[in-house]
């Protein structure tokens, strides 16, 4: 990495503080996103006996 | 090609998004490849900056889009508000947190590549300030939407909420501008210095389509997510409606 | 008119009388400017020097107390539904109600900020400059605050909420209101300056604020 020369370090740094936040709210998101897709699947599933 | 106006029609919404989001996550994957190629190897160091100048593919592109979002939000809070339209409502929420997470990546690699070049992490430079306040007004619209239970009275009141904010964003950036004018130290390095250079304007520019289609993949990920939250809300008032008539029906659901 | 002046009557009988709040923005003031010099210290040059921003501080989260009840108790009570339903729209009202809020908060601090530039060790033209900063701009503070309070009047312990809410927004008029105590104590820009500019900010966050809190009332059921 010395070809980053003597601030590689911030430039690094940056990059992986972009990486950890954004890396971070796409988890969150697909979690989210996971989590409410099972949540409407055991709804349907409860409601499809009742309704013809 | 479908109108705008059936993409506002939430099924058809759920069904263009799941088509379109593969080719939005493979065209910003192929960007970001080519991007960063540019930006680590292409590019040349500044002559001013030397390499920390690499800090820009990362920080332009954030900047752009923590600004791009709010913006967003602006047009969804005047559909929400004049045309009561929900999928205006959900877009707006989406676009919250995606915007903060863009203006505080631009905050952070802001701060890092403060420091080698201004000798301090943070200096209140009147760009990185005013980007602040717009973190600290995504933050306050990220509480207001906590707040309150109810989707769609939420959808309005953080619509009022976002445009006040609209309005008050140049205010604040001719505030800002003119504190820091009266306060700045002669000495501090100018990031607007001459033009930029084509070998290293192809990567920025390549770089922020990258972000933003990403960007873009992520809010119709999170708008999904949204469109289901609220028919999950729908079908459990209904449940619990039914159940309220029918007694029988409580032990069906409660099975 | 008569409406207008008769809600703005109700609403300061209201703070005067037991349970009202009419004094405490003033006693949070002074309970400020008595807090920041053991924090920084006795040193008189320092205090004269950063008093306006001491003043002006104060004065923004002083006027935070009390917005969260500005339209919470009304619209609790069933009034908001009975203000509604009247002659004088609903700026109208929020107008009415600002300024309630601006007589027992804004202009106490004005009036009192000569008194307090004295424990700071002002100059009799710093403290005339801090008392007429404060005059003109902590309208907007209260017109900014009633956005806050507008949004959030449905919804209990909505207080930091507003804080929240609103404190960002009041940065321009925390610069402008600091820059012009500044520029009486010998800066490089003339006093008029910033004191144009803070007055043209509380003229437009008369509007802005009263539009956003009407809109965000219509919006309760």
């Amino acid at each position: 990495m010395s070809a980053l020369g003597q601030h590689a370090a911030f430039i690094l740094g940056s990059y992986g503080a972009a990486v950890l936040v954004i890396g971070g709210l796409t988890a969150w998101i697909l979690a989210d996103h996971r989590a409410r897709k099972a949540e409407l699947a055991a709804l349907d599933a409860r409601r499809a006996p009742e309704s013809p | 090609m479908p109108s705008i106006t059936a993409l506002a029609n939430p099924t058809r919404f759920m069904a263009y998004s799941a088509k379109l989001l593969p080719w939005l996550g493979g065209a910003a994957a192929i960007l970001f490849a080519i991007g960063f190629y540019g930006a680590f190897f292409a590019a040349p160091a500044d002559y001013q900056q030397g390499q920390t100048i690499r800090i820009m593919y990362v920080h332009v592109p954030a900047a752009w889009l923590g600004m791009f979002f709010y913006t967003l939000m602006t047009a969804s809070a005047v559909g929400a508000l004049v045309w009561r339209h929900p999928l205006a409502e959900v877009a707006q929420k989406a676009a919250a947190p995606i915007g903060a997470a863009f203006t505080l990546v631009c905050l952070l690699t802001g701060a890092l590549w403060g420091r080698p070049m201004w000798g301090a992490y943070w200096v209140w430079d009147a760009r990185l300030t005013s980007m602040l306040v717009l973190l600290l007004i995504y933050l306050a619209i990220m509480a207001l939407w906590r707040t309150i239970d109810e989707p769609t009275q939420a959808g309005r009141v953080v619509s009022i909420l976002t445009l006040v904010g609209f309005v008050n964003i140049p205010i604040i950036k001719f505030s800002v501008d003119w504190w820091n004018t009266l306060h700045q130290p002669a000495s501090v390095f100018r990031m607007d210095g001459p033009t930029i250079h084509p070998s290293m304007l192809w990567p920025l520019l390549v770089c922020a389509l990258a972000f933003s289609l990403f960007a873009i993949w992520l809010h119709l990920m999170a708008m999904r997510t949204e469109v289901m939250r609220r028919r999950i809300r729908t079908l459990t008032i209904l449940a619990a409606d039914r159940a309220d008539r029918a007694p029988s029906a409580l032990e069906g659901l409660a099975r | 008119m008569s409406a207008f002046l008769a809600l703005v009557r109700r609403d300061l009988a209201l703070s005067f009388r037991i349970g009202g709040g009419a004094s405490f923005a003033l006693v949070f003031f002074l309970m400020i400017v008595t807090l920041t010099p053991f924090a920084i210290g006795p040193d008189l040059n320092l205090l004269s020097r950063i008093a306006p921003a001491i003043l002006w501080i104060g004065a923004v989260l002083a006027t935070l107390i009390g917005l969260d009840r500005l339209f919470q108790a009304d619209a609790e009570d069933g009034t908001l539904d009975v203000l509604k339903a009247g002659d004088l729209p609903l700026e109208g009202v929020v107008l009415a109600k600002c300024l309630a809020h601006w007589l027992t908060t804004g202009l106490p601090l004005a009036v009192a900020a000569p008194l307090f530039g004295l424990m700071l060790a002002m100059e009799p033209a710093a403290m005339l400059a801090a008392a007429l900063s404060l005059l003109v701009g902590t309208p907007a503070l209260t017109f900014i605050g009633a956005v806050g309070a507008g949004l959030t009047a449905s919804i209990r312990r909505g207080g930091v909420l507003i804080a929240i809410m609103a404190l960002p927004l009041m940065i321009p008029t925390l610069i402008f209101g600091v820059a012009a105590c500044n520029a009486a104590m010998g800066g490089t820009v003339p006093f008029a300056t910033p004191f144009a500019i803070l007055c043209a900010l509380t003229l437009a966050f008369a509007v802005i604020g009263t539009l956003g809190a009407a809109a965000g009332l219509r919006q309760i059921d």
